[in-house]
């Protein structure tokens, strides 16, 4: 029972991250209609921005906003300089369709690329927050960590945040609406093309927080990220890919599923029932656990 | 006149859609266009709101050229579009829909005063303000496409087709509404309709397009009685 209930705590922690890039890849689809795959590369290049001020200066904190704002700029800068581009020559057909993704892909490459010149390739550690020892209870000693925790709450408390800025102000609101139906948002008077690149800024700040976090508790590497973006995706799959809410719960199922297998299955099998998770939701629920059966758009 | 097109051309890619289109349409008052599918109607309004850049012409709007402004520019301007089929963002409820019409200009109790206009207008909508557009029906959503346009406070109100898929007595209301809005709110409105004896019944212009030209355009009383707008659009 104890280590049921430990398995799922840490699963709550892990989840809680995946969330994270979860929501930036939805933030982006939905805004943009592209699966950015450079996400992975935009929240490692912010983390090891994080890292350095976190390393200089001793202050976890500092580095993680430091990875928020690098995260912002880089998401902003990609939409700005790569997707207006790529939209205003590729208007129609299937090149508009492809392009976008395939660029991404590439900018995932030319980041590494840069980060491995600054970087190199080795293993880079921060220090984490707080202890990763368990909590202790009585005699015994718990797996779940005061780290784990100051994940999960940090994570709830931008997820409240994101929560509060979309459902509450007027930027909350343009985004949506520039999101859902950008032709009446652009005839309510929104200026989109702005919004959206504000959009991939938030994605992007989003991400950075999901890079350091998992760094917190694991090396950081040119590819470090890689498996962060693949759970996320298979997140927001699992959330339907248009709801910020079902990308959330999606990673939440998938982090405590995955921690499940992890601790009763074994370490080999973490990454495969990633991809069976996967595919059970697209076998039952195809439009994902949010989906009230009915098409979106009219 | 506060509104006045001259020879407005516009393109899809190689097609032309609307063909060197004058018209005129003076302050407060409401213009019924009408005529077959095709006809360049949808064209005309979305080239006026912003949404298409025309390829040749002049649009005059109080008195300065608009033609090629953007949408986002123009309903700061005044010109308000509803276009086709329910233009309302089904995952928002109806207060968010609303105020989104508000959004431009910034001010959250001029956006709660316009709500509560909306609200008297139609009544239908106050009872619905927390529940997603998705759940209106038909004719709901058309008072909330039309609330929203009416929340960016217009002079100038493009309506796209807005008796589409109404039942006939919705349509009714629908069209009484926009008659009463006209001359209460001293708009100058253009109406696009398919339903050509609804729209001219309530209008005090007709403009009848085909091919992307203006066939005629007089009073909407001279129209109904014309034999053969009669015999060709309002099908008896």
């Amino acid at each position: 029972m104890q280590k049921i209930l430990e398995t799922f705590l840490i699963g709550l922690s892990t989840g809680s991250i995946y969330a994270l890039m979860s929501i930036a890849l939805v933030l982006v689809w939905r805004s943009t209609r592209v699966v950015n795959f450079a996400q992975a590369g935009q929240a490692m290049l912010s983390t090891y921005i994080g890292f350095e001020i976190a390393t200089r200066t001793e202050i976890f904190w500092l580095g993680l906003l430091f990875a928020i704002a690098a995260g912002a700029l880089l998401g902003a800068g990609v939409d700005y300089f790569f997707m207006r581009v790529l939209f205003k020559h590729a208007v129609s057909g299937p090149a508009a369709v492809v392009a976008p993704v395939i660029a991404t892909l590439g900018l995932l490459g030319l980041i590494r690329s840069i980060v491995g010149l600054i970087w190199g390739g080795e293993f880079k550690s921060i220090k984490a927050p707080a202890s990763t020892d368990g909590f202790t209870i009585g005699e015994k000693t718990i797996p779940f960590s005061p780290l784990n925790l100051l994940i999960i709450v940090t994570v709830f408390v931008i997820l409240i945040s994101l929560a509060i800025i979309f459902q509450r102000t007027n930027l909350g609101l343009s985004l949506r609406a520039s999101a859902y139906a950008p032709e009446i948002a652009q005839l309510a008077g929104i200026k989109t093309a702005r919004t959206r690149t504000i959009g991939w800024a938030i994605a992007g700040g989003v991400g950075g927080v999901a890079g350091m976090l998992v760094t917190s508790s694991n090396f950081l590497s040119p590819y470090s990220l890689d498996l962060l973006l693949v759970f996320g995706f298979i997140a927001a799959v699992i959330g339907g890919l248009e709801s910020m809410v079902g990308s959330v719960v999606g990673a939440l199922i998938l982090g405590i599923a995955l921690t499940f297998i992890l601790n009763y299955v074994g370490t080999s099998l973490v990454f495969i029932g990633g991809f069976v998770v996967l595919i059970v939701v697209l076998l039952v629920k195809p439009d994902g656990i949010m989906a009230k059966g009915r098409a979106r758009r009219a | 006149m506060s509104l006045n097109v001259s020879n407005l051309t516009v393109h899809h890619g190689a097609i032309c859609a609307v063909s060197q289109v004058s018209i005129a349409v003076p302050t407060g008052k409401l213009a019924a266009i009408i005529g077959a599918n095709g006809a360049g109607k949808t064209t005309l309004l979305r080239t006026l709101s912003g949404l298409k850049t025309p390829t040749n012409g002049s649009i005059m709007w109080k008195g300065e050229k608009i033609a090629g402004i953007k949408p986002e520019a123009l309903v700061r301007r005044g010109i308000s579009h509803v276009s086709e089929g329910k233009s309302v963002i089904p995952e928002l409820t109806v207060r968010e829909n609303l105020e989104l019409g508000a959004i431009w200009r910034r001010n959250a109790k001029e956006s709660k005063e316009s709500i509560d206009q909306v609200v008297s207008i139609f009544p239908r909508l106050g009872e619905r303000l927390q529940q997603r557009a998705d759940t209106l029906s038909g004719g709901e959503r058309q008072m909330l496409a039309i609330g929203r346009a009416i929340m960016s406070k217009p002079q100038l109100l493009l309506l796209d087709e807005p008796s589409l898929g109404l039942a006939p007595l919705v349509i009714e209301q629908i069209f009484q509404t926009i008659r009463d809005l006209t001359t209460s709110m001293n708009l100058t409105v253009l109406l696009v309709e398919q339903n050509a004896m609804g729209a001219l019944k309530i209008a005090d212009l007709g403009i009848v397009l085909n091919l992307g030209k203006v066939v005629a355009m007089n009073h909407a009383q001279v129209l109904i009685d014309d034999p053969a707008v009669r015999a060709a659009y309002l099908g008896y």
